[in-house]
């Protein structure tokens, strides 16, 4: 019974690790195709829309209710000091250093990481990758490369288009709810925010989208066992997304707070 | 970096040699786990020939292509295709030489997102800097070559099975490779339609000069590629009719068996054995 769990703990230490190995092999290989020749550009610009246009109404809402509902709660807070005029300050300072870079790649995870391990899924289990090789083409650079460099590049992008809609889905609230002048609100928004907690807003979610999509081409690439096996594969690639996004999160976090402050 | 075209590649020596062994397969092994696969598999092609592969479903006969691809590494034993020894090979380095085979996958395996056009010219629209025109006119070429001429701008999922299999043999057929290999070609489809695929396999073979490995366990189709030819009308017509003795040589059969080879030889070989094995598969 002993020897048989044991076992059953190795093979799956054995098989985590093959995993995570698997996992660093295909960045290093997407870090040198990104560098090195053949590059398909038309890709490139095919997979910024698909990840960045495509994500822009889901980060536009999740970004703009998430500054309404934070205005909302803290203003609640706040009025128990007498600080309601304080709000802008805690929006932007929990917007633009958390919660639009986590939330953005939450929503990342959900929508690009799950389409990319499906699509890619389902390219193995039609031999469809297999065919791309076939015919004498790399599938990393032709498939992984063009989305992992829209995701790096889009994260970002998209992190700051949910941060402004935050601000003003808050500016919005205070306003109207809680009775903020508008000046107030704004030039608190101002006063809450140093420049380093932006450099931090801004560079979290390079690491973010990269290890989104690095996840969705890995989890899809290594899809077995047909229709259901795509479907296992989408669902790992989700799950598996949004927890490493957040304890990258909070790795980077400590990391920059030690670099910049 | 894009090549001008798939001649920049570097043409295998033995392409040029006639007759040469096109693939050589050397005691060759290979095991999942502990699943034996192939087991001191040894055969070779030779240029222009045909080589058909037959064995019961697991006997390894896909396998065998895939190894042929560089797309599975062998365990043990060396494979030499068109001059390279494919075993050793990188992935970059088994590009250049996949630049110079085609592959026919069992369903085909077509890119869900392109059309047949992009399909077809896949390799060259992405793999060289050939002019746009120029690869245009070689698709509706191969696509007039499989009679799908008219279905250029449709998408895979419009097509029938037959038509996809036949997109798929012209998207292996574009770049003019030396090697063609089809695995199960026609599983799946009416006999009407495999008929008119084992025709584009013989019209490959003796009209483009194509060497030809063929998978499958049909066993109609298997004697109908091995025992008939192509041959070009005066008119520009194609006809394909019984094959002459030369050709009937240049047709060979394997039987896998157990991860091993049970049977190597003609059609007219094949069909006089009397290996009780042999005469339950034929029967």
């Amino acid at each position: 019974m002993n020897g048989s769990l044991g076992s059953t703990v190795v093979e799956k230490v054995k098989s985590g690790l093959l995993e995570v190995q698997e996992y660093v092999r295909l960045s290093g290989d997407t870090a040198r195709g990104a560098v090195s020749r053949p590059f398909y550009a038309h890709d490139l610009i095919e997979q910024l829309e698909v990840i960045g246009l495509g994500s822009l109404t889901v980060v536009l809402l999740t970004g703009f209710f998430t500054g309404a509902v934070l205005a909302l709660q803290s203003g609640m807070t706040l009025d128990q000091f007498g600080a309601r005029p304080y709000v802008g300050r805690l929006i932007s300072a929990s917007m633009i250093k958390e919660l639009g870079p986590v939330l953005t790649a939450l929503m990342l995870a959900g929508r690009v990481g799950s389409g990319i391990a499906a699509e890619l899924g389902s390219m193995v289990v039609t031999e469809q990758v297999s065919a791309l090789r076939a015919l004498g083409t790399d599938p990393v650079r032709k498939l992984v490369v063009p989305r992992v460099l829209a995701g790096f590049i889009m994260c970002p992008i998209l992190t700051v288009v949910a941060n402004a809609v935050g601000l003003l889905g808050g500016w919005i609230m205070a306003v109207s709810q809680l009775r903020v002048a508008s000046s107030v609100y704004w030039q608190s928004v101002v006063d809450g925010l140093y420049i380093e907690d932006i450099w931090m807003g801004l560079i979290k979610p390079f690491f973010l989208g990269f290890i989104i999509v690095t996840i969705g081409c890995h989890v899809g690439l290594r899809t077995r066992g047909g229709t259901q096996g795509v479907g296992r594969a989408t669902t790992n690639a989700v799950v598996a997304a949004s927890v490493t996004v957040l304890v990258v999160d909070f790795f980077v976090t400590r990391l920059l707070l030690t670099l910049l402050f | 970096m894009r090549r001008a075209s798939l001649a920049d590649f570097g043409l295998p020596v033995e392409l040029v040699e006639p007759h040469a062994p096109v693939v050589l397969f050397d005691k060759v092994c290979l095991a999942f786990d502990d699943k034996v696969i192939l087991r001191n598999v040894t055969f070779d092609v030779r240029a222009g020939h045909t080589k058909i592969f037959l064995g019961a479903s697991g006997a390894g006969k896909s396998t065998i292509l895939k190894l042929m691809l560089g797309l599975l590494r062998p365990d043990s034993g060396t494979i030499w295709v068109l001059g390279h020894r494919v075993d050793t090979m990188n992935e970059e380095q088994l590009m250049g030489v996949r630049h110079h085979m085609g592959m026919v996958f069992q369903e085909g395996a077509l890119f869900d997102s392109f059309t047949v056009g992009e399909n077809v010219g896949y390799k060259l629209y992405e793999e060289t800097r050939q002019p746009l025109d120029e690869v245009r006119r070689r698709v509706e070429e191969v696509l007039g070559f499989v009679g799908l001429g008219e279905h250029i701008d449709k998408m895979p999922s419009e097509l029938s099975g037959g038509q996809r299999r036949r997109v798929a043999i012209a998207r292996a057929m574009a770049a003019k490779p030396g090697l063609l290999l089809y695995d199960e070609p026609t599983t799946g489809l009416d006999p009407m339609t495999s008929l008119t695929i084992d025709a584009e396999i013989i019209k490959l073979r003796d009209l483009e000069n194509v060497t030809s490995v063929l998978v499958t366990h049909q066993l109609r189709d298997a004697f109908y590629v091995a025992t008939h030819a192509a041959s070009r009308q005066p008119n520009g017509g194609i006809d394909i009719a019984p094959a002459g003795d030369d050709k009937l040589q240049q047709a060979d059969f394997v039987m896998l068996r157990d991860a091993e080879i049970a049977f190597e030889g003609s059609a007219e070989d094949l069909r006089s054995s009397r290996d009780p094995y042999l005469r339950e598969f034929l029967s």
